[in-house]
């Protein structure tokens, strides 16, 4: 316990350095020389008044709070709010992600029951699991014609492998005693899959999960930078246009926060279905 | 014994050994056994006896040769035949009395969920695991978790129970307890049984014959000790019979010295392995070539203690005294 309490005390100390560093380098450091206000105008306090380009920690701030009050404006295609664009994100990793289970799980399994089927698979597997699920993108886009769809094949695509490979080694090493309860039990196959391979390889099935929504989750701001729109990566590449950097900053702090939270939410699941031995 | 419940014909073992070529764990093993009976298998670690179990179980099969049950070759696995495994194997993400209703379902797939819990807290209680129903495996002891194996197998009520060292993790008292039920069962379900054991009183007490085995690889059945004890038994009297000794002599020379040389024994002898030697250890040989499947109703009882005195100096036994306590 005390161990937690000084672990969260350390935390927020390097938070407050951080904060501080961050300020103090960001910072206006006055008026560069007197100048005419006119000029001074037009090109900008940063120029003028020697403050950084950088935004700082007030500044962020601000915006979050801005962007916390009202996520959900929408002015047109290239003004939405933050929730909005996070949404569309959010979505479209869900659906590719989904799809991509329905696939993996029951491939996996027929490859982790089967050993012909895993050597027959295993040359496909292995050529098209290192290619970047970005690579794709042109494919996706010629045969769908469609940016958003094409951005849900993507993260369908990058999520399939770490699903497929660790349900395959899962259903495969479920230990050859439990196998052999099932046998001597006369337990038909579907019974067996489901009671006795699927909770043994369930822990390696949602470590494989739990891989995968990281990788979607990487895979998607880059995919919408790639086709624009809508979406979070989308509006980090819009703000980036217009040099805003303090909506940048903005969207890079929520897009870490959804991730962990998406993470956490698999580790949670990953607990569950953990039996101790 | 004319009824051959259970027959072992010619059954080898060969597993692929590193250097591409082959170990036999066995090769050409003949053994049958009846309806109703309690046979126990002794012999050194590794020398194959689970492998047997496993070929009977249906888990494994032999690499030649046939086991036959109730005049049909096994093609693998039945309900009818359940296995004690030596490892457990309780499937850790079911609490005991998943694992036991488990089992239970599988023989009675249309039973209602009272019942089937009537069913596996029954056999629960009687392996005395009342009140850890609802532990996990991870949450119990080895022997608790050996108990909770043993619930399970005879919570299906099979013909045949093969059992790999069902005993071995647990304490004397329990041991006692459960041996004790174990053969009550066997007794009043006319269940047929072959146990792997490593310890000799435990296989006199339960056995009505003891296999021995000799160490492997090429393990051979060397020997067939029939049990004298009469069938009526008491855990308590066992060891007043005045064969009783002379048996676990006889088993205990074998273990520590005759298991490693048998083949130098046989040598010259008419040793067949389809008729593997019956002996009846205390009086003289019965019959070297005698088929193993011929019956033996008395054990033996007639004969006078006298003689096994006579057999088996009083020096003996004190081993036999440190060995219990
Ligand atoms: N799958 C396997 N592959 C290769 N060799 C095996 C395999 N299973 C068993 N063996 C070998 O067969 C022999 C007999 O093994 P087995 O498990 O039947 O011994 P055991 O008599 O039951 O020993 P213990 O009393 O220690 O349980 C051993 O030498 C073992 O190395
Ligand atoms: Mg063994």
């Amino acid at each position: 316990m005390a161990v937690t309490w000084r672990a969260a005390l350390v935390s927020l100390l390097l938070f407050g350095t951080f904060i501080g560093v961050w300020h103090l380098a960001t910072r206006g450091g006055g008026p560069v020389a007197s100048m005419d206000p006119e000029y001074a105008k037009l090109v900008g306090a940063t120029a003028s008044q020697g403050k950084s380009a950088m935004p700082g920690p007030a500044d962020v701030g601000l915006k979050i709070w801005q962007h916390l009050k009202d996520p959900f404006y929408d002015r047109g295609s290239n003004d939405k709010g933050l929730g909005i664009q996070l949404a569309y994100s959010i979505a479209r990793v869900m659906i590719g992600y989904l799809i991509a289970v329905a696939v993996a799980i029951p491939v996996g399994f027929l490859i982790g029951m089967s050993p012909l089927m895993s050597r027959a698979l295993d040359p496909f597997i292995q050529v098209l699991k290192p290619i970047s699920p970005l690579a794709w993108m042109p494919l996706a886009l010629y045969t769908i014609k469609d940016s958003s769809l094409s951005s849900i094949f993507v993260i369908f695509i990058c999520s399939l492998w770490p699903m497929l490979i660790n349900t395959a080694f899962g259903v495969a090493a479920v230990r050859k005693e439990w196998l052999n309860v099932a046998r001597t039990l006369e337990v038909g196959t579907f019974r067996r899959a489901f009671t006795i391979i699927l909770p043994a390889a369930a822990p390696t099935i949602l470590t494989g999960m739990r891989i995968s929504i990281g990788i979607a989750w990487l895979v998607i701001v880059a995919a919408e930078m790639l086709v624009g729109g809508t979406g979070i990566g989308y509006f980090v590449w819009n703000e980036w246009n217009n040099l805003s950097i303090t909506n940048v900053i903005t969207a890079i702090l929520v897009i870490g926060v959804v991730g962990m939270v998406l993470d956490q939410v698999l580790a949670r699941a990953t607990k569950l279905v953990t039996f101790p031995e | 014994m004319t009824d051959k419940f259970i027959s072992i014909e010619s059954v080898s073992k060969r597993f692929p050994a590193a250097g591409g070529g082959s170990t036999t764990v066995f090769e050409d093993l003949w053994l049958s056994m009846a309806r109703g009976e309690f046979v126990c298998i002794i012999g050194h670690s590794g020398c194959g006896k689970t492998t047997v179990l496993n070929i009977l179980a249906g888990l494994e099969a032999p690499s030649d040769g046939a086991v036959i049950v109730d005049n049909q070759a096994i093609e693998g696995p039945s309900l009818d035949r359940a296995v004690i495994f030596q490892s457990h194997a309780l499937l850790p993400w079911l609490t005991v009395m998943g694992n036991v209703a488990y089992a239970v379902a599988s023989k009675w797939r249309f039973m209602n969920r009272g019942d089937l819990n009537r069913q596996a807290q029954k056999f629960i209680d009687l392996v005395g695991l009342t009140g850890a129903e609802h532990k996990r495996p991870a949450e119990l002891s080895g022997g608790m978790k050996q108990r909770v194996g043993i619930a399970r197998t005879l919570s299906i009520e099979p013909k045949i129970m093969l059992m790999d060292e069902p005993f071995s993790a647990l304490d004397a008292l329990t041991r006692g307890t459960l041996q004790d039920e174990v053969r009550r069962i066997c007794l009043e379900t006319g269940q047929t049984a072959f146990m792997i054991t490593h310890d000799v009183d435990e296989a006199i007490y339960l056995a009505d014959r003891v296999v021995l085995m000799t160490n492997g690889p090429n393990a051979v059945l060397a020997e067939i000790v029939e049990n004298p004890l009469p069938k009526e038994r008491q855990r308590n009297d066992v060891h007043r019979h005045p064969l009783y000794y002379g048996v676990r002599n006889h088993i205990i020379d074998f273990l520590v010295s005759r298991s490693k040389n048998f083949a130098d024994e046989m040598a010259g002898t008419n040793y067949d392995r389809r008729h593997v030697p019956v002996v009846r250890p205390g009086t003289p040989q019965v019959s070297a070539t005698r088929p193993a499947s011929l019956d033996s109703t008395d054990g033996g009882q007639a004969r006078s203690p006298m003689q096994v005195v006579a057999d088996f100096p009083t020096s003996s036994r004190p081993s036999l005294a440190q060995h219990r306590a």
